[in-house]
């Protein structure tokens, strides 16, 4: 079964779960006056979880072309090994470390970490360019949306007060 | 109208409406080059600057020289990095990176930047003619006509967008219409599919799906695949600027009619530039000589001229719903109109009785900001290329870390960072499978809005008999219909044709 059906099945299971929510559990805690109106707050999604379940079969039993190969260009995910899996993972892996540790660790820290580790994992090795434009970048940034636009962003770390 | 494109001359000529004109281009132009930033998380990110100046019509102004300049960026970084920064600019790069590889970027940047000009000066144009008879049509509009209008711009959206595969399109759709019942609605005072988490409470951030459907995808892909993003080779030197005259001829025709669908296509809701830029480049190619035809994909200036025209001209199209309707005709659309309600600014029928000089002064503006790209681009050039000459090494962690930023700065939440990580996950798996996630956006923005007009009819009408009552909705609701149909049908009758079952009929 090619990757597309896969995920509608995937999919599908997804809509069942919303959809038992939509027509079963939902309505119990609408307000007793609510329930006089010809519309309730599961109606909407009533009718979605339907359509979208029909559409999750549609591509399922394959009443469509389905996939055939990768477009000229396009990733073949069927070779996947054979690109920089690794490095996109362990990017991945570095965003959520830079999600976990934005707010105890502060604005300008994290962001430096984050740019050098990711250019290092890309394989970037002249450090005398990259700590600079690190620097630069996370300093301008931060100068840019905490002073100019206002926006709060804590710039150290949570031991060095604000 | 004569008197309203006074008022409208009067306010845009202002000192520093121009000014503002200028700095939203130049801003918009430089950020948009930077691939993963395109002209939402612009305009997201600008929004604050916009509503400090307090005058509706300069930050307007502003906002739409940032959008057209983010639209124009996004067709550099296409043309000569293969990396479109912006999702409507995609098409831009079918072509645009052929010829910069051929050593003909300066070309090919000519190309865009003249087409760009054409498609949106010509969109200004029919913008200023047709929102006035828009609007007045816009009043007929009920709310189940809204909803019905919505309904077609999501069927238009999948037919565009699923290419054969419509079904995938149409779910896609409906996965985003589905995201964006989780939340608190407005309509009714309580939490849906949150699951419990107090996070989920006030629904996804728009931004964090935006960013996790396009900018983490396309940067996975470019970690994926380092031949992607072949900065480090010689070919971004710009020599060549001139087109010749035959290739003028040839494109002209081509300019001409994709500014005039691009506008129309910009002009429905739901639509929008990505949309238009697609069709257009299918529409041309379909409709080329056989030599031409071989041509497309491999680096042709029709191929080129035909995206750039008609995303421009759509651009400044998706402005006659925003403005006159108060629908938004695309995901940056949306931005503005929620810039705009900051400012106390209602869009609807009412905005050129009420305040012809806002809604006057943009559509100046436009005349204004297309000439300035021009003017900008042209000189330009060569040093832009220079700016993107920027090594993957350093180039992805800058994409990831804006990416990160324009999720944070949005809610300032390090929670909607793990969902846009996640999200982006799952965003990739699907474009590995062929699933277009442009739909999914556009149903997760249209959301909200049919939701609540489909429930305020149900409430007028006590029940579906408004899709009966009234025969626009009627009509509109199968005109969505056949939308979806029709492709499917002629997909499936083509498929049992090669198979050989359907032969003589």
């Amino acid at each position: 079964m090619a990757l597309d059906r896969w995920i509608a099945l995937i999919l599908l299971l997804i809509c069942m779960a919303y959809a038992y929510t939509a027509f079963f559990t939902m309505d119990a805690s609408l307000a007793p006056f609510m329930r006089n109106t010809p519309i309730w707050p599961s109606t909407f999604p009533k009718v979605l979880s339907v359509m979208a379940m029909i559409a999750c079969v549609i591509i399922l039993l394959g009443f469509e072309e389905s996939l055939s190969g990768p477009k000229d260009g396009d990733i073949d995910y069927r070779r996947l090994t054979d690109y920089k899996l690794g490095q996109a993972v362990i990017l991945l892996g570095l965003m959520v470390a830079y999600a976990l540790l934005l707010r105890p660790f502060g604005f300008l820290g994290s962001t430096f970490g984050f740019i050098i580790a990711g250019s290092m994992i890309l394989g970037e090795r002249r450090l005398h360019i990259l700590i600079p434009v690190a620097l630069i970048a996370a300093g301008s940034i931060w100068y840019l949306v905490q002073e100019v636009l206002g926006i709060f962003l804590r710039p150290l770390p949570f031991f060095m007060g604000v | 109208m004569l008197e309203g494109l006074m008022i409208g001359l009067e306010t845009a000529f202002s000192v520093k409406n121009i000014l503002m004109v200028i700095g939203g281009c130049l801003i918009g132009t430089f950020i948009g080059m930077l691939p993963g930033l395109g002209p939402m998380s612009i305009i997201a990110i600008m929004i604050p600057v916009a509503i400090s100046i307090g005058d509706a019509s300069a930050a307007l102004i502003l906002l739409a020289g940032v959008y057209y300049g983010a639209i124009f960026g996004g067709s550099t970084s296409s043309i000569l990095i293969n990396a479109p920064g912006v999702a409507s600019t995609v098409a831009t790069s079918f072509d645009g990176y052929p010829l910069a590889r051929q050593g003909k970027a300066g070309k090919a940047l000519t190309v865009a930047a003249i087409s760009s000009f054409i498609g949106g000066t010509v969109g200004a144009i029919l913008l200023m003619i047709f929102a006035p008879a828009l609007a007045s049509v816009a009043l007929l509009f009920h709310s189940a006509e809204y909803f019905a209008l919505m309904v077609v711009g999501l069927s238009a959206i999948a037919a565009f967008a699923g290419s054969g595969q419509i079904g995938k399109a149409i779910l896609m759709t409906v996965l985003g219409l589905m995201l964006a019942t989780v939340g608190e609605g407005a309509l009714f005072n309580m939490p849906r599919f949150t699951m419990g988490l107090m996070d989920l409470q006030s629904g996804l951030g728009f931004i964090t799906l935006a960013m996790a459907m396009f900018a983490l995808p396309e940067a996975i892909y470019l970690v994926l695949d380092p031949s992607r993003s072949n900065t480090e080779s010689g070919n971004n030197e710009i020599k060549d600027l001139r087109i010749t005259k035959a290739e003028a001829r040839s494109i002209a025709p081509v300019v001409g009619r994709q500014s005039i669908q691009g506008f129309l296509i910009g002009v429905l809701p739901g639509a929008g530039a990505t949309i238009a830029s697609f069709l257009g480049y299918a529409v041309e190619r379909n409709i080329a000589s056989k030599e031409d035809q071989e041509q497309f994909g491999k680096g042709s200036l029709k191929g080129l001229a035909a995206p750039e025209s008609a995303n421009n001209a759509a651009c400044t199209g998706s402005f006659v719903p925003l403005l006159t309707l108060g629908i938004p005709g695309s995901g940056t659309t949306a931005i503005l109109l929620g810039a705009l309600i900051a400012l106390n600014v209602s869009p609807g029928p009412r905005l050129m009785i009420d305040e012809p000089q806002i809604f006057w002064a943009v559509i100046i503006s436009m005349y204004l900001g297309n000439l300035i790209l021009l003017v900008l681009n042209l000189p330009l050039i060569p040093y832009i290329a220079k700016i993107l000459a920027v090594p993957r090494t350093f180039l992805i962690p800058f994409i990831l870390f804006f990416t990160l930023m324009g999720a944070y700065i949005g809610q300032n939440n390090a929670t909607e960072l793990l969902i846009l990580v996640g999200l982006g996950v799952c965003a990739t798996i699907l474009r590995f499978a062929d699933y277009p996630l442009a739909p999914l956006l556009i149903g997760f923005i249209l959301g909200p809005m049919l939701e609540n007009n489909f429930s305020r009819s149900m409430q007028l009408y006590d029940g579906v008999s408004f899709i009966y009552e009234r025969p626009m909705t009627m009509g509109l609701l199968i005109f969505a219909a056949i939308l979806i149909l029709l492709p499917s049908y002629r997909a499936r009758r083509a498929r049992l044709r090669a198979e050989g079952v359907a032969d003589g009929d």
